[in-house]
C-alpha cells in the first residue's frame, strides 16, 4: 500500500504539480511559500494515503492540504511578524476534505509562465523558474542541466522568487496589446531549454537534456494560447525537431539532416508538430518560430515523399533572415542557396556575412567546407574543415567532420596519417 | 593519445596554449559530496573530449592553495614561505596544455571547461618549451 500510495502521489505530482502550484502562488505571489506548502501536502499524502486510502480526487486533496498548511503558516508567530494581519482574517478557513476541484479551477499555469519570464526578472532565471514551478524540478537537477554549481542555481531561483513576491509581479495573462512583447521572452525561455548548448558534461550519465521538458512547456503554452501563432509555431518547431532525434547519431558519429535515415524519425511527433503548424497558418501572423517550424516540416516531408524540396527551403530561409537575421539563420540561408543555385552562389552569400563573430562561428566553417568541397576546391575545403574541426568540441560532430575531411585527402595522405598516429 | 602528430593534417602549424584555471579556494559556500562528484564527472568528460580530439598535451589539477609553499632566494638567502605567491580570492588551481591551431580554437575549448562556470580560465600561449634536452619555440 505504501508503494502504491507513493506511486500514486508521484503520478499526481507529475500531472498536477504545475497546476497546483500556479493556483497556490497566484493568490499572493509567494512562490516559495506555495512550494513549501505543496511539498508538505505531498509528504502528508505519503504518510496518510496508505492508511486512509487514496482520495477520489487526489489533486483536490493536495490543494486543500496545501492551503491549510499556508493558513497555519500565516497564523504562526513568525509569519505574523512578517506579514500584515488582515491577510489572515480575509482568508477564512478551508475544510480538509473539500469539494474544490482543481480541474474546475481555471488553469493558472499560463499566468505563471508569464510571471517566470517577466521583464523584471533576470533573463538567466526565466527557464530555471519555469522548470521549477511548472515541472517541480529541484534546484540541483536544474543546476545539472545548466552545468552551474547547485548553490549558484539555488541562489538565482531564490532571488527571482523573492523579487516576484516583493515587487508584486501580478499573476495575470497580459492583455492583447501587450501580448507580443510579453510573449517573446516566454517563447525564448522555452526555446532556450531546448536549444541549450550542452557543455561536455556527459560523464557516466546520459546527457541531461531538457528537450522533453521544453517540449512539454511548449505544448502546454500552445494549448493554453491557441490563438497565438508563435506559441503554436514553437510547439511545432520543438515537436518536429525532436522527431528527428533518434536518427541524429549513429555509431557515435553525428549524422547531418539530409543523410539521416528517416525511417528512424518519430512519426507521432511529426504528426503532432504538423498539427500545430496547421493551426498557426490561418491566424495569419508569420513569425520566427513558425518559419523555423516550416523549415523543419519541409525536411520531415522527406519521410513520406522521399525527396527534399530545396526550393521551398530556400524561400523559407530567405524569409527567416528577413525576420530574424541571426548569424545561424544567415549561415543556414547560404547553405540553402548553395543547394538550389550551386555551391558558388552559396559561397557568395556566405562571404557577404561580414559579422566579426562569423570567423569564430563553427557552423559557418562547416557550411563553407561543404560548399567548397562541392565546388571542387578540395584544398580549400580541407582547410575549412580543419578550421571547423578546431572549433568543434563535441566528439560526435568532430568524428563526422574528420571523416568528411579525410574523404577529400588523397589515399596516400590518409594511410600516412593512420601510420603516424599508430 | 597521439604523441607527435597533431590532428589537423600534415604541415598545419599549431600553437601550444595553457588554459590556467582559477577559482575560489576553498569554495564558498562549501561543496557537498554530490556537488564535488558532479564537478569531477564534468572534468572527466571534458578531459576525455580533449584527449579524444588529440589536442591535449597534459593536464594537472593542483591541491588547494592551503598546501602551497613559496620559495625565493634574496641576497643569497633562501626564503621559504608558507602559502601562495599571491594571496588572492581566486587562486590558481590547475593547468591544461593544449595543442590547437589558434586562439579561437583555444577559446572554444576554454568555454567548455567546467571551471569556466564557477571560476576563470586564462588562456596563455606558450613561448618556449623544453623538449629533447633543449629549449625550443613552443609551436
Amino acid at each position: 500500500m505504501t508503494g502504491e500510495a507513493a506511486a500514486r502521489a508521484e503520478d499526481v505530482a507529475r500531472a498536477a504539480y504545475g497546476r497546483l502550484l500556479a493556483i497556490l502562488a497566484a493568490r499572493d505571489g509567494d512562490i516559495q511559500v506555495a512550494e513549501d506548502c505543496l511539498a508538505d501536502a505531498f509528504a502528508e499524502a505519503l504518510s496518510s494515503w496508505p492508511e486512509t486510502g487514496i482520495p477520489s480526487n487526489p489533486s483536490a486533496w493536495l490543494l486543500a492540504v496545501a492551503r491549510n498548511r499556508r493558513q497555519d503558516l500565516r497564523r504562526s508567530a513568525a509569519y505574523r511578524l512578517a506579514d500584515p494581519l488582515d491577510e489572515v482574517e480575509r482568508d477564512g478557513v478551508l475544510p480538509v476534505v473539500p469539494e474544490l476541484d482543481p480541474d474546475a479551477i481555471p488553469d493558472r499555469r499560463l499566468a505563471l509562465l508569464f510571471v517566470c519570464a517577466h521583464p523584471a526578472i533576470d533573463p538567466s532565471a526565466h527557464t530555471p523558474l519555469m522548470l521549477q514551478t511548472v515541472l517541480g524540478f529541484d534546484a540541483e537537477r536544474i543546476a545539472r542541466a545548466f552545468v552551474v554549481p547547485p548553490s549558484a542555481m539555488a541562489q538565482r531561483l531564490v532571488r527571482a522568487k523573492r523579487r516576484i513576491r516583493d515587487a508584486r509581479i501580478p499573476f495575470v495573462v497580459p492583455e492583447r496589446g501587450h501580448m507580443p512583447a510579453r510573449l517573446a521572452p516566454v517563447l525564448e525561455a522555452i526555446y532556450g531549454a531546448y536549444a541549450i548548448d550542452f557543455p561536455l558534461v556527459a560523464g557516466t550519465e546520459p546527457r541531461g537534456s531538457l528537450a522533453d521538458e521544453s517540449h512539454y512547456l511548449a505544448t502546454t503554452l500552445a494549448d493554453l494560447l491557441p490563438d497565438e501563432p508563435e506559441a503554436l509555431g514553437l510547439a511545432a518547431l520543438i515537436s518536429l525537431s525532436l522527431a528527428r532525434r533518434p536518427a541524429r547519431l549513429t555509431a557515435r558519429e553525428f549524422v547531418p539532416l539530409d543523410a539521416q535515415d528517416c525511417s528512424r524519425w518519430d512519426s507521432e511527433l511529426i504528426a503532432l508538430g504538423e498539427g500545430y503548424l496547421h493551426r498557426a497558418r490561418p491566424l495569419g501572423r508569420i513569425g520566427r518560430f513558425q518559419l523555423e517550424a516550416a523549415i523543419q516540416s519541409v525536411h520531415c516531408a522527406r519521410a513520406s515523399s522521399g525527396v527534399t524540396d530545396w526550393r521551398a527551403l530556400r524561400t523559407l530561409h530567405e524569409a527567416l533572415v528577413l525576420i530574424a537575421p541571426t548569424l545561424g539563420a544567415r549561415v543556414a540561408n547560404a547553405a540553402a542557396v548553395g543547394r538550389v543555385e550551386g555551391a558558388t552562389a552559396g559561397l557568395d552569400v556566405l562571404d557577404a556575412i561580414t559579422d566579426d563573430a562569423a570567423c569564430r562561428f563553427q557552423p559557418a566553417w562547416v557550411t563553407r567546407a561543404h560548399l567548397l568541397a562541392e565546388a571542387g576546391c578540395a584544398a580549400e575545403a580541407v582547410q575549412a574543415y580543419e578550421r571547423a574541426i578546431s572549433l568543434t568540441t563535441d566528439p560526435a560532430a568532430r568524428r563526422y567532420l574528420e571523416r568528411r575531411r579525410s574523404g577529400l585527402l588523397g589515399r596516400d595522405t590518409e594511410a600516412l596519417e593512420r601510420g603516424d598516429q599508430g | 593519445m597521439p604523441t607527435t602528430i597533431h590532428p589537423y593534417g600534415k604541415g598545419h602549424p599549431t600553437m601550444r596554449y595553457a588554459l590556467l584555471i582559477h577559482y575560489q579556494q576553498p569554495p564558498v559556500p562549501a561543496l557537498t559530496d554530490a556537488e564535488l562528484n558532479a564537478g569531477m564527472a564534468a572534468f572527466q568528460a571534458y578531459t576525455k573530449a580533449l584527449d579524444d580530439a588529440g589536442v591535449l598535451r597534459s593536464a594537472e589539477v593542483l591541491q588547494t592553495v592551503a598546501s602551497a609553499t613559496s620559495v625565493s632566494v634574496r641576497q643569497g638567502k633562501l626564503r621559504v614561505q608558507d602559502g601562495p605567491f599571491a594571496d588572492t580570492k581566486e587562486a590558481f588551481a590547475g593547468i591544461f596544455m593544449l595543442d590547437v591551431p589558434d586562439l579561437d580554437a583555444a577559446i572554444a575549448w576554454a568555454e567548455k571547461c567546467p571551471a569556466a562556470q564557477w571560476g576563470t580560465v586564462e588562456i596563455r600561449p606558450s613561448a618556449v618549451r623544453f623538449v629533447e634536452g633543449a629549449w625550443a619555440a613552443a609551436a
